[in-house]
């Protein structure tokens, strides 16, 4: 099975994220994650859809590497994610960026030092960030609050920092945990617009969320969980009533 | 790493003691507090140990000789008990040498009584020790020298000195490991404390990329900033209050001065500016470069 996975993932150049025959089990309960298999390709934007417990966090982690699969494998760019040495996983990190529901900002930091912090950890250049970090911002409508620190800002403000902060190193793949989950619905449609245009520009999206309107109108595939399987991977699906 | 990012670290680890000013002020005056104990008993000690060692100083064993030694049968015995370990010095003091300071206790021309010197059979060796405890073995030594005829000693003054010695000892021992327990303690405390304020900064860190290298610089230098500031603060409070100490019992009770006879500070802070920097660093960085490794699992 494993030589099986490889062979996929090296043959086809325009998968980005592969999960093949996935399961996770906590040590203290039923799996969260069921003999999963999903596959995206590059540039692809992609809701992940589900109830509380359905594996969606699950899912996230483990292609971030926080957790490890109990079965199966987990590509990533090309890179079997468990198999990846404990030293390299920074680098890896750094092809991915992410944003929370909870936007997860340096709450002493302005806006300007969230973002420039993602290129400190990767040690380019001051001059460099000086350029990059306002280009960023421009992008995401925030290059005028530079200065301000997160609790000056509002909601869906803190989570235009956070795309930035992600979008900053120019990943491939952008995961968004819930992001419009403390939003407003305004705030929440312009930051599904920003991110569709993040995924207009190459990147690819993945976006895990509750919200019904959201995955409805944008007719953008849509991947449905529950209880740790997938029930349904639809092209320009829409939200799955559970009942 | 770039030297910009070598400053950036730095940077913020300056920063970070002032944003989380109170968890650094806590953690100061825990060091401080520890520090503290540790310098004053420093002090005490090494005082003590500067008293017995002047008293041990002048602790000696007379070596007497038979009839008819002479003088050079005397000094090739000096030469042999003064190559021994134990052995700070061996002064030769002649028969007449003998006489001239028995007789200076005594009125003028109390020497001219006599024809020819009454000690004639007293000259000695006075011998001196590096180690009061070895004392009885260097007895049991000298008194099988052929030609020695009898020595003078003091087993109790030795003994007592001896004793205090191997106390002194068992009490540092005692001391240093209740404050070392007590530093773990609070130090630990202190650290729980701040983890709370620093675990999410941390996550986040480690999500968007960063290596545990990177992630821990700050933290370790703001600990070791930490742990200097905190052993700088007993250290002057030491150095004054010491200096005040001082010069209140040399006014209060100058009748003991000779028995008590305080190192001057420059001495003991020779050495204990050294060892308490060296220990607040220490405690400093395990610190915070435990508190750290911790949440680097992520």
């Amino acid at each position: 099975m494993i030589k099986k996975a490889s062979k996929i993932q090296k043959q086809d150049e325009h998968t980005i994220i592969a999960l093949d025959h996935v399961s996770k089990s906590y040590s203290t309960g039923a799996p969260a994650l069921n003999d999963v298999s999903i596959k995206i390709k590059r540039g692809e934007f992609v809701f992940i859809v589900g109830d509380s417990g359905s594996g969606k966090s699950t899912l996230i982690k483990l292609l971030l590497k926080e957790l490890n699969p109990t079965e199966g494998e987990v590509f990533v760019d090309g890179e079997n994610v468990e198999k990846l040495k404990r030293r390299k996983v920074p680098k890896f990190r750094r092809r991915i960026g992410v944003v929370f529901q909870d936007f997860r900002l340096l709450k002493d930091r302005n806006v300007f030092d969230n973002v420039a912090f993602a290129q400190r950890i990767i040690q380019v250049p001051t001059r460099e960030i000086k350029k990059n970090v306002p280009s960023v911002l421009s992008k995401v409508g925030l290059a005028a609050k530079y200065k301000a620190k997160p609790r000056q800002l509002s909601g869906g403000e803190q989570q235009r920092v956070a795309i930035a902060r992600a979008l900053v190193n120019n990943p491939k793949i952008l995961l968004a945990d819930e992001p419009t989950g403390n939003l407003d619905p305004n705030n929440s449609w312009e930051i599904m617009k920003l991110l569709e245009d993040i995924n207009q520009d190459g990147t690819t999206v993945l976006v895990v969320t509750h919200n019904r309107e959201i995955v409805n109108a944008m007719e953008k595939r849509v991947i449905t969980m529950k209880k740790g399987v997938v029930i349904s991977d639809e092209e320009k699906g829409g939200y799955i009533d559970e009942d | 790493m770039r030297i910009s990012a070598f400053f950036y670290t730095l940077w913020q680890g300056i920063r970070s003691i002032f944003r989380n000013k109170w968890f650094s002020l806590a953690s100061i005056a825990t060091i401080s507090a520890c520090l503290f104990l540790f310098g004053l008993f420093y002090a005490v000690l090494m005082n003590f140990q500067h008293v017995i060692k002047t008293a041990e100083e002048g602790v000696s064993i007379s070596v007497y000789f038979e009839e008819g030694i002479t003088e050079e049968q005397i000094i090739v015995i000096q030469d042999q008990i003064q190559k021994r370990t134990e052995v700070s010095k061996a002064i030769y003091v002649s028969a007449d040498e003998a006489w001239e300071n028995f007789s200076k206790d005594f009125p003028e021309g109390f020497k001219d009584g006599f024809r020819e010197n009454p000690l004639k059979n007293s000259a000695k060796l006075d011998v001196y020790l590096n180690d009061v405890s070895q004392q009885s073995s260097l007895v049991t030594y000298t008194s099988s020298i052929e030609g020695v005829r009898d020595i003078n000693y003091s087993d109790i003054t030795a003994e007592t000195l001896s004793g205090f010695n191997v106390l002194i000892g068992y009490v540092s021992l005692g001391i240093i490991f209740i404050l070392l327990a007590v530093s773990i303690f609070l130090i630990s405390n202190t650290v729980t404390i701040g983890i709370s304020v620093r675990k999410e900064e941390i996550m986040i860190m480690k999500y968007i990329g960063a290596t545990d290298f990177f992630v821990r610089s700050p933290f370790v230098i703001e600990g070791i900033l930490i742990g200097i500031f905190g052993s700088l603060l007993p250290l002057g409070i030491i150095f004054i209050i010491y200096e005040r100490v001082v010069e209140y019992i040399g006014i209060r009770f100058s009748i003991l001065s000779n028995i008590l006879q305080f190192l001057p500070a420059e001495t003991i802070f020779r050495d204990l500016t050294p060892i308490t920097i060296g220990i607040g660093v220490g405690i400093g960085f395990l610190g915070s470069y435990s508190t750290v490794r911790k949440h680097l699992r992520v």
